[in-house]
């Protein structure tokens, strides 16, 4: 493929909110996951829950879109010059030639859970002033940011599970490389709801504990909420050193089972290697791996052995997911900013909550930070439904 | 700037239209419309555990996936898939919102797995062992159009050969007075980057503002404007006429499609 530049990106997670305080708590291997206390929800289990996302209003004319989704989507386009940036560059290339390519899983469904507990006694009605397609529907934060930000161009959510915002990228660099668009703003926004915490729980898959990706005592996911954004656009002849560059995209289904992975992680293992071909690179030329690494005993295991037939067991990585929890949908912009930010300050976050690396799983997992010049950056991304996405991303110069 | 390929398979299944030979006599005017409830077929594919897990949306994506790849005598496990849909299982999501709201708060393991929004492309994977990338996509009212870009892109910037399928279900009261979709709707296209022996058009779509085309028969006009999957009925149309043409498709605000149609003969 021909590389794109990331031309802007940033994130708001339970870490933090935009880039700075992203890379400090990475630094510093911190943790955002506390013990469940959103809403009314009565669960043993830890969950990442973004700071301020209550309290923020979005604008009065997009008062129908208000809900927890599009209040975290807000907050986070607000940080890092971002707004100001994609409004740059609409004024650059015109409103018609940006795309909006976002990824969920639940998208404002909390709004329908909410309203569901006050259905009319009488007639079973949905309050009067429960908006669907504003909060509930899937493409509800994709039109939400196309209309915050003024755009015209071709919009839509890809909905593909925990694989969703990883996936955007590879629908974005298509419309581009078509010759659709000239940027697209991409990214994920997923946010806490009854429905995963619940859900993830009725399949045994959440930990009571923090989440601790790779160790041998592992016990399943910590459910995180993040909005993640990047801007897309051609890759110009020049470009600065610390410039960073969408290298390749690879996807595949496993064919195997809905909510549970290949067991020898055949999907995965064809997401990376369709990555690896789209950036023509050999395994050997990527520095460090930001695992999915969700911490189930399932899941680890499975991506272990998918990197481990890649790339053997010297490539360097980690899981972030115990600092930010799983972010479902966000969990692939999220960690594409991270890396982007790994790459630009040479930084392999060791894996915050892991204490006792599982000698069952071959691959080179850190749980110390490692400090050296990264080129280039392996992002993996698994859902339900077997869906895989691979990104890699890598420095300009 | 416009993205091409060929059509290579059609599927369809929706309220008084069982299938593609059914419903091009119907868009070409050699047969009435008669509306009916959608009638949906076992999901043959399906082992019979997984068959009983499925619910009306699958159903409906598999139908019109399994016609599609039976015409274009393509096997479906070499297929890339991109699945466009307004929302996801709505009798499921309603089930869950409802177990939410009581004190208990019990749901079972199987709905939860089957809320995802790609729990239709997760099940046509397992079905036919398609292990190439599966994409699922939304844009409320303009989902198909949504699902057209995206898999044009992919068959003219990658050189795929996929299947496009474009479905929704209703949803259940109370959800159903908010999002009133009437019945089950499914199409499906078998796209290919080069003509094949079973070819039946050559598209090419690009974005433009011209308002975009209705149905002459009130039934079927009614069928696409009440479901966002069913916004592809004048192109199937089109398609059904065997004559050169264009179509102008609904998208999203101040922005439709334009597909040019080409037929093989």
């Amino acid at each position: 493929m021909k590389p794109l530049l990331v031309k802007e990106f940033t994130a708001t997670s339970c870490i933090g909110r935009g880039l700075d305080q992203t890379l400090d708590a990475l630094i510093a291997q911190r943790s955002g996951l506390k013990a469940c206390t959103f809403e009314t929800v009565r669960l043993d289990t830890h969950i990442g829950e973004a700071a301020g996302v209550d309290g923020q209003q979005v604008p009065a004319e997009l008062k129908r879109f208000d809900c927890r989704n599009n209040r975290l989507a807000e907050l986070a386009l607000a940080q890092d010059g971002f707004l100001e940036a994609v409004e740059a560059w609409a004024g650059r290339c015109g409103r018609r030639r940006i795309g909006v390519f976002i990824g969920t899983s639940t998208s404002g469904i909390l709004e329908t859970e909410l309203a569901y507990r006050k259905l009319d006694p009488l007639t079973g009605a949905l309050p009067a002033n429960f908006d669907y397609a504003a909060t509930h529907n899937s493409f509800s934060v994709a039109d939400y940011l196309r209309r915050r930000l003024r755009l015209e161009g071709p919009a839509m959510t890809v909905s593909c599970a925990c694989a969703s915002s990883a996936k955007v990228f590879g629908s974005a660099r298509r419309m581009i490389e078509a010759g659709l668009i000239d940027a697209a703003v991409v990214g994920g926004v997923d946010s806490l709801c009854l429905t995963t915490l619940y859900g993830f729980h009725s399949l045994q898959l959440c930990s009571s504990a923090p989440c601790r990706p790779f160790d041998v005592a592992r016990d399943g996911i910590s459910i995180g909420e993040a909005a993640a954004f990047a801007l897309l656009t051609p890759a110009p002849g020049s470009l600065n050193g610390d410039a960073v560059l969408l290298l390749g995209v690879g996807e595949s289904n496993d064919a195997h089972h809905m909510s549970a992975p290949h067991p020898e992680g055949d999907g995965a293992r064809r997401a990376m290697l369709a990555a690896l071909a789209a950036a023509n690179l050999d395994p050997g030329a990527i520095d460090y791996i930001n695992l999915h690494g969700t911490g189930t005993p399932s899941n680890d295991r499975s991506e272990s052995q998918a990197v481990s037939r890649v790339f053997g067991a010297a490539t360097p990585c980690s899981s972030t997911k115990g600092a930010t929890g799983h972010t479902l949908g966000a969990a692939g912009a999220l960690e594409a900013v991270i890396s982007a930010l790994a790459l630009r300050n040479g930084l392999m976050p060791g894996g915050a909550q892991t204490t006792h690396i599982d000698p069952a799983l071959s691959a080179h997992y850190l749980l110390a930070n490692r400090r050296s010049r990264l080129a280039r950056v392996l992002s993996n991304s698994f859902g339900f439904g077997g869906a895989n996405c691979t990104l890699i991303l890598g420095l300009a110069g | 700037m416009k993205i091409g390929g060929y059509v290579s398979g059609i599927g369809v299944l929706g309220p008084g239209l069982d299938n593609w030979p059914d419903t091009a006599a119907v868009l070409s005017a050699r047969r009435a419309y008669q509306p009916a409830p959608t009638v949906l077929p076992v999901p043959a594919l399906l082992p019979p555990t997984e068959r009983r897990r499925t619910g009306r949306v699958v159903k409906t994506a598999l139908a019109v996936a399994l016609e599609a790849t039976k015409q274009a005598a393509i096997e479906p496990a070499t297929l890339a898939s991109v699945f466009a849909s307004s929302g996801a299982d709505g009798h499921n999501c309603h089930e869950i919102c409802r177990a939410l709201a009581l004190e208990a708060r019990e749901i079972s393991p199987t709905r939860f797995a089957n809320s995802v929004h790609n729990a239709a492309a997760g099940y046509w994977s397992i079905a036919t062992g398609a292990t190439r990338a599966s994409t699922v996509v939304c844009a409320f009212d303009a989902s198909f159009c949504a699902g057209l870009l995206e898999a044009l892109t992919q068959v003219a910037v990658d050189g795929e050969s996929l299947l496009l399928i474009a479905y929704d279900t209703e949803y259940p009261d109370p959800l159903r007075s908010k999002r009133p979709i009437p019945d089950a709707f499914g199409a499906a296209l078998v796209l290919t980057p080069h003509r094949q022996a079973g070819s039946l058009a050559r598209i090419e779509a690009s974005l433009g503002s011209e308002p975009c085309d209705s149905l002459p028969d009130a039934g079927l006009e009614s069928l696409r404007a009440s479901t966002p999957a069913a916004r592809c009925l004048p192109l199937l149309r089109q398609l059904a006429m065997h004559t050169q043409g264009r179509t102008v498709l609904e998208y999203l605000d101040g922005s439709n499609t334009l597909v040019e149609v080409e037929p093989c003969n």
